[in-house]
């Protein structure tokens, strides 16, 4: 599972990076294993996403979203 | 003896480090460029005690020290140059209260760097309202610095900030992340190969694309006994360096920070839910442009018609009190009426500026960016581009600029090659005295007036031909890139008013300075040459005139007119735009407008002061351009020069042709190559010349 697989709303802490592709800046901004992300919201058309990663509010594209492996947290 | 000191302020984009440099150095700042690169530098002295005063500097934003854009360079060139004239003697790190996880990143890497760094938190005022707690001494004493709490939207803790620079040399200089934790082996080996450097430091060289004189990067794998590591092992390494620094991070903040995060939510989200509605978000950004437009077009023809009217005035006013000559017609005719159409600027330009930072201050243009991107991607752009074509309708030199924030190459080079099409405030000028001549000032159905549809339709036109040409230029382009894209979503703030009010003053200075300067020379120029000639068919105008044609009915004045307008024929102007007239003749244009386009490849406003400083030499009495400019005729069909058929045609010349030296200057520079602007240059004005001729023969 990855990124691009969340729902809105939902949340997931971020697995092992396997990707050479994930740009060194996301990874400053916090996207990190064991961190989490939440899924804000959708752009209209589908694409990029708005995410909140670590605490840090961002948005990136969908292709970058799923290079990003993450494990789904269950609704509590 | 007081003693100068260099402070830095560092920090990330969205941290409000330009409010906090504002608060620290009042309205003293000095704002120029770094040396060979258009990057803005901001610098200021300011009195710390009686005998300790700070050279402060304001770097550009960055998230971290691994630079991905040329303003980033500029901080990591800066902090590993010891001989630097402005190397600092302490740095301080501007960070954000609600976002410090990912500020202190940026911080651990400067302070590893063994300079004395102390933390700044703005936005304290915020701390109440979001539910958050800190426990500063521990804070201070896990990070071994001064930390300071402040808030630049109150004014608040800038005395205690100060004190922290004051005391600067009771710093430690201990690091927060041992560098050879990063890969020990790695970093045992770089250190026996330069025993004598910091290995931190080392590290940066080797990572980062900048030039450090002794230390450059391509020689440090020639050392005997160290082995390089290739690019993607470099990387890993990075990744790597980044997760031990958020450990610490983490580590530090689970004991010093506590946050409510109910709280912390509730604002953004409801104003985000209306802003990046499906339906909702577009209809906004759309009524945001228009008021915008509505501001450029309506509200600044008050001030203008007032600017325009004072230089007229002031320019009788120095005809009549100086003594008459050569110095008095060169200050009238040509100087006052050069300053005059780029003064008239300056209400336009203002309020450009002034909405663009109030969106940029609040965080709306994030939204926009992150509305945009899907759209914009399909012309080969990104989100954002919208930044720059938006910025673009007051000059295309910013927005050029602003085009770095663009993380991959072609969606940014395409963006460069388009944003001169559309409608730059130096367009402005020339439409609205086109418009005002050859449209009805009159209303469509009682509600829509002719004139301003015009405009709005000029506009969009630019608009549509950027994002046209945008989706050519990305079909026709062949580099291959990585697309990536990260825009931070910042939380939503009230603009700061001193901060829009230094914005607004600063950039409407530059540009008139900056265009002033060409404008002013070409005043001066085309005066020269419309006031002299190379036969004395010149010299002898008055004779030649009264008796090649018969003035026996003519008054005075009709034959001063006509005498003048003669002299005018045979200047060196005249005989350049005479040599010019065929290529122009077609587009429905004479001479003298031939003449005011050649110039205004300088800049695209010096049209009208050309117009202006010709028609000012050509007649006698004082009128305004506008009607100097109804009452010409066409040499070749008659009647009026400005006809429906030929403002329309001068109208999409102007719209599509690539006139301004500036720009191209600035695309070279961004770019590194001549290629691309030689391609604007020749590609927009050849195109300009086609469609105008079109427009013409089938209007006229």
């Amino acid at each position: 599972m990855t990124v691009a697989n969340l729902k809105k709303g939902q949340k997931a802490i971020i697995g092992e990076m396997t990707s050479q592709d994930i740009p060194l800046k996301l990874l400053e901004m916090g996207c990190l294993p064991g961190n989490h992300v939440e899924l804000i919201q959708i752009a209209p058309f589908r694409d990029p996403l708005y995410l909140n990663i670590n605490d840090t509010y961002l948005s990136i594209r969908k292709e970058t979203a799923k290079l990003i492996n993450v494990e789904l947290i269950e609704d509590e | 003896m007081s003693k100068q000191i260099n402070v830095a302020l560092v920090g990330n984009p969205n941290t409000g480090k330009t409010s906090v440099f504002n608060n620290l150095t009042g309205l003293n700042q000095k704002v120029g460029n770094y040396p060979g690169i258009t990057v803005e530098k901001k610098e200021a002295i300011v009195k710390l005690s009686r005998n300790l005063k700070a050279h402060i500097l304001d770097l550009p934003g960055t998230y971290s020290l691994n630079a991905t854009s040329m303003d980033e360079n500029v901080v990591v060139e800066l902090l590993l140059n010891k001989n630097d004239k402005d190397y600092p003697d302490v740095v301080v790190v501007v960070s954000d209260i609600e976002n410090l996880k990912r500020n202190l990143l940026l911080f651990t890497q400067i302070k590893d760097l063994g300079l004395p760094t102390i933390l700044a938190i703005n936005m304290a005022d915020r701390m109440d309202r979001k539910g958050i707690e800190l426990d500063i001494e521990l804070l201070e004493k896990r990070l071994n610095t001064n930390v300071n709490l402040i808030s630049a939207k109150k004014n608040k803790g800038f005395e205690g900030l100060k004190q922290s620079i004051i005391d600067y040399n009771k710093i430690s200089l201990k690091p927060c992340l041992d560098a050879s934790a990063i890969d020990k082996d790695y970093f045992d080996s770089l250190k026996k190969a330069y025993p004598n450097q910091d290995l931190y430091k080392l590290w940066l060289v080797i990572t980062q694309d900048v030039n450090f004189g002794k230390t450059n990067r391509k020689r440090i794998p020639s050392e005997s006994g160290f082995k390089p590591k290739s690019d993607s092992e470099i990387k890993r390494l990075q990744q790597k360096e980044t997760i031990k620094r958020y450990q610490f991070i983490n580590n530090t903040l689970k004991e010093t920070l506590t946050k409510d995060l109910a709280l912390a939510k509730g604002l953004r989200a409801t104003i985000d839910r209306l802003l990046i509605h499906k339906v909702w978000g577009y209809v906004i950004f759309l009524a945001i442009l228009f008021l915008i437009f509505q501001a450029i077009y309506d509200w600044s023809t008050y001030p203008m018609d007032f600017i325009d009217e004072s230089f007229l005035f002031l320019s009788e006013f120095v005809k009549q009190s100086l003594p008459a000559g050569m110095l008095t017609n060169l200050i009238s005719e040509g100087i006052i009426p050069g300053i005059g159409g780029i003064v008239i600027f300056v209400p336009q330009i203002a309020f450009l500026f002034l909405f663009i930072s109030i969106l940029e201050e609040t965080g709306y243009m994030s939204r926009v960016v992150f509305l945009m991107d899907r759209i914009m991607r399909k012309f080969g752009m990104s989100g954002k581009s919208v930044v720059p074509l938006v910025s673009g309708t007051a000059c295309a030199i910013p927005a050029v600029m602003a085009a770095r924030n663009i993380e991959s190459w072609k969606e940014r080079l395409v963006t460069i090659l388009v944003v001169p099409f559309t409608t730059c405030s130096a367009r402005l000028p020339v439409y609205l005295i086109i418009i005002s001549l050859v449209i009805p000032d009159e209303r469509w159905l009682g509600i829509f007036n002719y004139q301003a549809v015009t405009l709005m339709l000029l506009y969009l036109l630019g608009f549509v031909t950027a994002v046209a040409s945008g989706w050519l230029a990305s079909k026709m382009l062949k580099i291959d890139f990585k697309s990536y894209f990260v825009v931070e979503m910042p939380n939503y703030k009230l603009p700061i008013f001193k901060n829009v009010a230094l914005t607004v003053v600063e950039k409407t200075k530059s540009f008139v300075f900056g265009a002033g300067k060409i404008i002013l020379a070409i005043s001066i120029i085309l005066w020269v040459l419309a006031s002299y000639g190379p036969t004395d068919k010149f010299e002898n105008a008055e004779e030649i005139v009264s008796s090649t044609i018969d003035h026996s009915e003519m008054t005075a004045e009709e034959l001063e007119t006509e005498i003048s307008s003669y002299k005018l024929k045979n200047s060196y102007i005249g005989y350049a735009g005479r040599a010019i007239e065929p290529a122009v003749t077609p587009l429905g244009y004479d001479w003298k407008i031939g003449i005011a386009i050649i110039s205004s490849f300088a800049a695209r406003e010096v049209f009208v002061g050309t117009l202006a400083t010709i028609y000012s030499v050509g007649s006698e009495d004082e009128q305004t351009i506008k009607s100097r400019m109804a009452a010409e005729t066409n040499p070749v069909l008659g009647g009026p020069l400005f006809t429906f058929a030929s403002g329309i045609s001068l109208l999409l010349f102007y719209a599509f042709a690539m006139q301004c030296m500036s720009t191209l200057a600035i695309v070279k520079r961004e770019t590194g190559t001549w290629k691309w602007p030689m391609i604007q240059l020749f590609g927009m004005s050849g195109f300009a010349y086609v469609v105008a001729l079109i427009a013409f023969q089938i209007l006229k």
